[in-house]
């Protein structure tokens, strides 16, 4: 009865995770669907504390407290700390805890089968053998992958693709490795077999991720949010929680499409994206183009101020440029003064402007920009050809026509925003390097673009003050 | 009842796929302004993995085995703690920052 009653409880607790991911598809009811997440949760600890208290001890309840406590108190300050230009990075810390904590609570298992009923040690069912074998390889490859993308995002190594000869071949190898390993551990239930499969995984989840660029980012931090839901689910297997199978699944499809979703605007097919070296293609592409000896026309911020004032209506197209120079908060402010004006102030967002799924929107949302003044790239295209201004800050190849015209570039196919319909294109960038993808823009060379070039924010607040 | 009894394995792997297609139309009904949201809470909603954290911290001792259940258990209970809160509190501190327009005019 019990028994009975604590797996309803966890449905419950699943449902309300649905309705949490439900609550996303507005603004509006975002903030009920997380309270009602927030609640799903309790019920599940709840559930668990209330069905299992009677067994434990002192010490463990301490240990449950203090567990609880210490983690809940670490999370809380990074919640509140974090600036939100760190956003990506935070992620995919979060991924990297969900893997290892799933390779922990799979361990746990196998050393005490009776706990968790799956059996007896060495005595184990084989399928809580497979389900935890499963259930640890994706584990460990989250965490080490997520681990991997952490630093290439925090800039604590080169976000620059590392590939080296063989590399492919070397991961196929490993992979084959690792069914055998799982195999001979189902077959075995030794212990042995069980960690080697572990620090197989782990390795698997560095050499997947370090050939991937930091444009592919989105990309990578939305697979390894697919991943930390496989690996629940397969700890959701062997403990037999309705929750956690259903989370799993929830939170692996939620990954899956988003990959999807960032692979669609590149353009590229989620393969090419993890078999990587984005940045190492692209290289020689750039070397072959066009020289610099071209005219660009050059503005200082009063020009600027002045092209936008006049302006009938300004779209404004941010990039990964305007998060890391941190300008959201100048560019509202600027876009409030053209408001004020008279002027029509919207923004465009590409789908992978920025290091992952709607990176931009998150930023704008900071600086107080209301959502209905920020558009997606299919609904705002049209928009450009009445436009007066397209005031493009931080991004670059999002913008680039030779998307559509050029099939030897590199990122032909791949969807832009049409910039150059708009009357005058404002470029604010620090140079006129080319982007990610390392391909030239034939934008900067038109006549009705001007450079700014200088940095995001200052450049941002140079053009306020000279309104 | 048939004398057959389904393994409960079967009734996992249901759910398992039913909840795949819930997730995949819940999550493409999601709009992309709030694609970044969405990763926060699924990392927390994952978290719940602390149902087992907390199972494999609860063993009773006998051998030492059960001790490297127990630690293990703990050390993934703060993991997923650290999960749990972070993830929920800076959704929430994003989605907070979400405005319509007329409302924000009124502040």
């Amino acid at each position: 009865m019990a028994t009975n009653l604590a797996a309803v409880l966890y449905l419950v607790a699943g449902v309300l995770f649905i309705l949490a991911l439900r609550g996303l598809s507005s603004p509006e009811t975002s903030r009920r669907g997380n309270r009602l997440g927030m609640l799903g949760m309790a019920i599940a600890i709840g559930t668990t504390l209330a069905f299992k208290v009677e067994d434990w001890d002192a010490l463990t309840l301490v240990l449950i407290v203090a567990g609880i406590a210490l983690g809940g108190i670490i999370g809380a300050i990074i919640a509140r700390r974090i600036p939100m230009t760190a956003m990506p990075q935070l992620v995919a810390a979060f991924h990297s805890l969900v893997g290892l904590a799933a390779v922990m609570v799979a361990a746990a298992a196998l050393y005490a089968p009776e706990a968790f009923g799956i059996g007896t040690p060495g005595h184990i069912h084989t399928g809580s053998l497979i389900e935890m074998s499963i259930g640890v390889a994706i584990g460990a490859i989250t965490f080490s992958g997520s681990v991997v993308a952490f630093t290439k995002l925090q800039g604590l190594v080169s976000g620059a693709p590392v590939s080296f000869a063989g590399q492919h071949l070397l991961n196929l190898v490993l992979g084959l490795l690792a069914v055998a390993l799982v195999i001979l551990f189902c077959a075995s239930q030794s212990h042995a077999f069980f960690w080697a499969l572990a620090i197989l995984a782990f390795v698997l989840g560095v050499l997947i991720i370090i050939p991937i660029g930091g444009a592919d980012m989105p990309v990578v931090i939305s697979m390894l949010n697919s991943y930390s839901g496989w690996a629940a689910a397969g700890i959701g297997f062997t403990l037999g929680n309705t929750a956690l199978i259903i989370t799993g699944a929830l939170v692996g499809s939620s990954g899956a499409i988003l990959s999807y979703i960032m692979c669609k605007g590149m353009n590229r097919s989620f393969f090419s994206v993890i078999l990587g070296g984005f940045g190492g293609e692209a290289a020689t592409a750039a070397a072959g183009g066009p020289a610099g000896d071209r005219a660009v026309k050059q503005g200082s911020a009063e020009d600027a101020a002045f092209i936008l004032k006049n302006a009938g209506s300004v779209i404004i197209v941010p990039g990964y440029g305007m998060a890391v120079a941190q300008a959201q908060h100048a560019l509202k402010e600027m876009a409030e003064f053209l408001k004020e004006e008279g002027v029509t102030v919207s923004y465009a967002i590409h789908p992978v402007a920025g290091r992952m799924p709607g990176h931009m929107n998150v930023l704008l949302a900071e600086a107080n920009v209301p959502y209905d003044d920020v558009f997606e790239l299919e609904d705002i295209n049209s928009q450009f050809p009445n436009t007066d201004v397209a005031f493009v800050i931080g991004a670059n190849d999002v913008t680039n026509p030779a998307a559509k015209s050029d099939p030897s570039s590199p990122i032909y196919g791949m969807p832009v925003l049409d910039v150059a319909g708009a009357r005058t294109v404002l470029f604010v960038k620090r140079s006129l390097g080319s982007g990610y993808a390392g391909v030239e823009n034939p934008l900067f060379f038109r006549d009705n673009t001007m450079m700014l070039f200088g940095d995001a924010k200052k450049m941002t607040e140079e053009i306020v003050k000279a309104m | 009842m048939e004398s057959a009894v389904i393994d409960p394995i079967i009734f996992r792997l249901s759910i398992f796929v039913l909840a795949i297609f819930v997730g995949y139309y819940v999550v493409w009904s999601v709009t992309p302004a709030l694609h970044t949201p969405l990763m926060a809470v699924t990392n927390a909603i994952s978290s719940v993995i602390v149902v087992g954290a907390l199972v494999a911290v609860g063993v009773s001792l006998v051998t030492g085995d059960e001790l490297v259940s127990k630690i293990l258990g703990f050390g993934a209970l703060v993991l997923a703690s650290v999960n749990i809160f972070g993830g929920f509190l800076v959704t929430q501190r994003m989605l907070a920052m979400y405005r319509k327009r007329d409302r924000q005019r009124e502040e």
